[in-house]
């Protein structure tokens, strides 16, 4: 991370000073934000201040990183968590009645479309739906930036475009997990068994068939969380929205190194987050990893 | 859904039969309804993206001082803010796209192909290491891996084959890797170790076309991606760059009119156009896995 950012071409000062300044000047800031010095020794205060909670200054707004890449970070939260809330339910809904009505009409109008929607970019979705809903229909706000002092249903209804964007791109992929978990669940011994216990479909359905078919999807959804990072930089600049994503597009235009260094450090801090939080929930459904007697 | 002609991998490679096999193969995608519809969408794509800006009605990049008109008549997909003719523009804007995707496929199969064989076969630590590095690269999110590599290199149609090739690289390897440890258990693989032959030849001549069809359908799957990912790094303007007519730039030049919440036909047509080539490319995809996957 570190490394790439080093990549980026060009004089820092020239770059945050404008192509006006003079070269003494240029000189004084490199050495006053310290990128003069040999590239280990930055490297090492980067990181012990890091460890800290100390993310440094912003080489482009001259403020600590840690007060733009906050907020900026529960933003982007709210978004993914809505987009999560929405596409989560919804595909596991969609996922169980393909499995159920398997080879059929329905099954292949969701596999299907699911697989369509999954695979079209966000941004290209993204201006169906404004279309469709913020200028035809006229019943959402085109922007997704609510006016500060909105209640919950007012960020929500403002947010509400920006993430059904991504749930279309997450609903196939999380989908099409369910189907293939819900058919291996319904094919396997252990329903059999069930039904000729005289369990009613109902109880075999909750007990059996989705508590085992949902293993899989927690371990999808939590892989999903890295793609949807990637997701929020595209969707963020498209709807103009405060959040990491924008940061850290806008930082690597400006080659603005301290502050695109952190926001990916984060995004990754947060990608593990989630991959530990699924493992967590993964032990807590499966027994057998729970003992440790693995395959 | 199972397959009862034989696939290539089981055919033997003596001349008539392969040949009956292959034929065999071609006859199931002929008949596969998803496939038939994906190839005539890209089929589409692949003629304008050759022909480009000969057969459009205008010059996709003339500017002049209609601008802005609703689909009529004169423009039946309307002008651009600079009077361009949106439907000449979405039709010349496969060009690029149909470029660079391609390309960055063929470079990430080539790599990841030889790296999979590699891994696959000779396991131990050279598969242990590199593995490892697969998966540190894979845990970052591949769009934001792409914007610092883009920024850092500049962005061109040369770069960007590139990045999204090497970022696919290790992606293919691990599906070839999984592939090649299926078939070097086989007896075919050991007769050919037993008769002394060297480990390249093994892997290239021998595992590598029994291998051909997981290939196959990775391949068209990942010029999906890579299509999606050129869209994306485009509309984030690191991509393909002005003046080319490409969707994604059309998009990205046009989307903040929607903020005035009209003009929507400047954007709405690139973006089914995106759209459809996209869906074109996985029904293919979705096609071939169903007939060559065993």
């Amino acid at each position: 991370m570190f490394a790439s950012a080093q990549l980026l071409p060009g004089d820092i000062g020239r770059n945050i000073l404008g192509p006006f300044a003079s070269p003494a000047d240029v000189e004084r800031f490199n050495r006053m934000v310290g990128v003069d010095r040999p590239i280990w020794v930055q490297y090492w205060d980067w990181i012990s201040h890091f460890v800290r909670g100390d993310l440094g200054n912003s080489l482009q707004y001259n403020v600590p990183v840690g007060d733009l890449l906050g907020p900026s970070l529960v933003n982007s939260l709210k978004l993914a968590a809505l987009a999560f809330v929405l596409v989560v339910p919804l595909s596991l809904l969609g996922g169980t009645i393909a499995a159920l009505r398997r080879n059929r009409l329905t099954d292949r109008a969701i596999t299907v479309s699911g697989l369509s929607l999954t695979s079209i970019p966000e941004f290209v979705t993204a201006i169906v739906l404004i279309v469709i809903f913020g200028v035809v229909l006229d019943w959402l706000p085109v922007n997704a930036t609510a006016p500060p002092d909105a209640g919950f249903f007012t960020q929500v209804e403002f947010l509400l475009l920006p993430s059904l964007a991504l749930v279309a791109v997450l609903f196939g992929y999380i989908a099409r997990i369910t189907r293939a978990g819900v058919i291996e669940a319904i094919d396997a011994d252990y329903t059999r068994t069930a039904f000729l216990k005289g369990l009613t479909s109902r109880q075999v359905m909750g007990r059996h068939v989705l508590r085992n078919s949902l293993l899989p999807t927690i371990a999808v959804v939590a892989t999903q969380v890295g793609y949807l990072i990637g997701g929020l930089l595209v969707i963020e600049k498209l709807f103009n929205y405060d959040g990491i994503g924008q940061r850290i597009y806008v930082a690597a235009q400006n080659k603005d190194f301290t502050l695109l260094q952190s926001g990916v450090l984060i995004v990754g801090i947060v990608y593990l987050v989630a991959t530990f939080v699924a493992d967590v929930l993964y032990s807590l459904l499966n027994p057998r990893i729970r003992y440790g007697a693995t395959e | 859904m199972s397959a009862t002609a034989p696939t290539p991998a089981v055919a033997l490679p003596s001349g008539g039969e392969a040949r009956i096999a292959r034929r065999e193969t071609l006859g199931q995608l002929a008949r596969s309804k998803t496939f038939v519809v994906g190839a005539v969408l890209v089929a589409w794509w692949v003629f304008w993206a050759i022909v480009g800006s000969r057969l459009t009605p205008d010059d996709p990049l003339e500017i002049s001082d209609a601008i802005l008109l609703g689909p009529g008549s004169d423009h039946w997909f309307g002008t651009d803010q600079l009077g361009r003719d949106v439907l000449s523009r979405v039709l010349a804007g496969a060009t690029d796209t149909m470029k660079v995707a391609p390309l960055a496929t063929l470079l990430g199969i080539a790599g990841g192909t030889s790296i999979g064989l590699i891994t696959g076969y000779f396991r131990g630590w050279v598969d242990e290491a590199i593995s490892r590095v697969i998966d540190a690269v894979l845990a970052l999110p591949l769009i934001v891996i792409a914007v610092t590599a883009l920024v850092a290199l500049g962005s061109s149609n040369a770069t960007l084959i590139i990045v999204i090739g090497v970022v696919f690289t290790p992606i293919v390897a691990r599906t070839v890797r999984a592939a090649v440890l299926g078939e070097r258990q086989l007896d075919y693989v050991s007769a050919a170790r037993l008769r002394g032959e060297r480990p390249p030849y093994i892997m290239f001549a021998e595992i590598l076309p029994n291998i051909a069809g997981p290939i196959v359908v990775e391949a068209t799957v990942r010029l999906g991606y890579a299509i999606f990912a050129v869209a994306g790094l485009t509309f984030l303007g690191f991509g393909v760059q002005p003046p080319s007519p490409d969707w994604s730039l059309q998009i990205s030049d046009n989307y903040t009119l929607l903020n005035a919440g009209t003009y929507e036909w400047t954007v709405l047509f690139p973006a089914l156009a995106i759209a459809t080539l996209i869906v074109g490319v996985n029904l293919i995809a979705d096609g071939l896995q169903q007939v060559l996957d065993r």
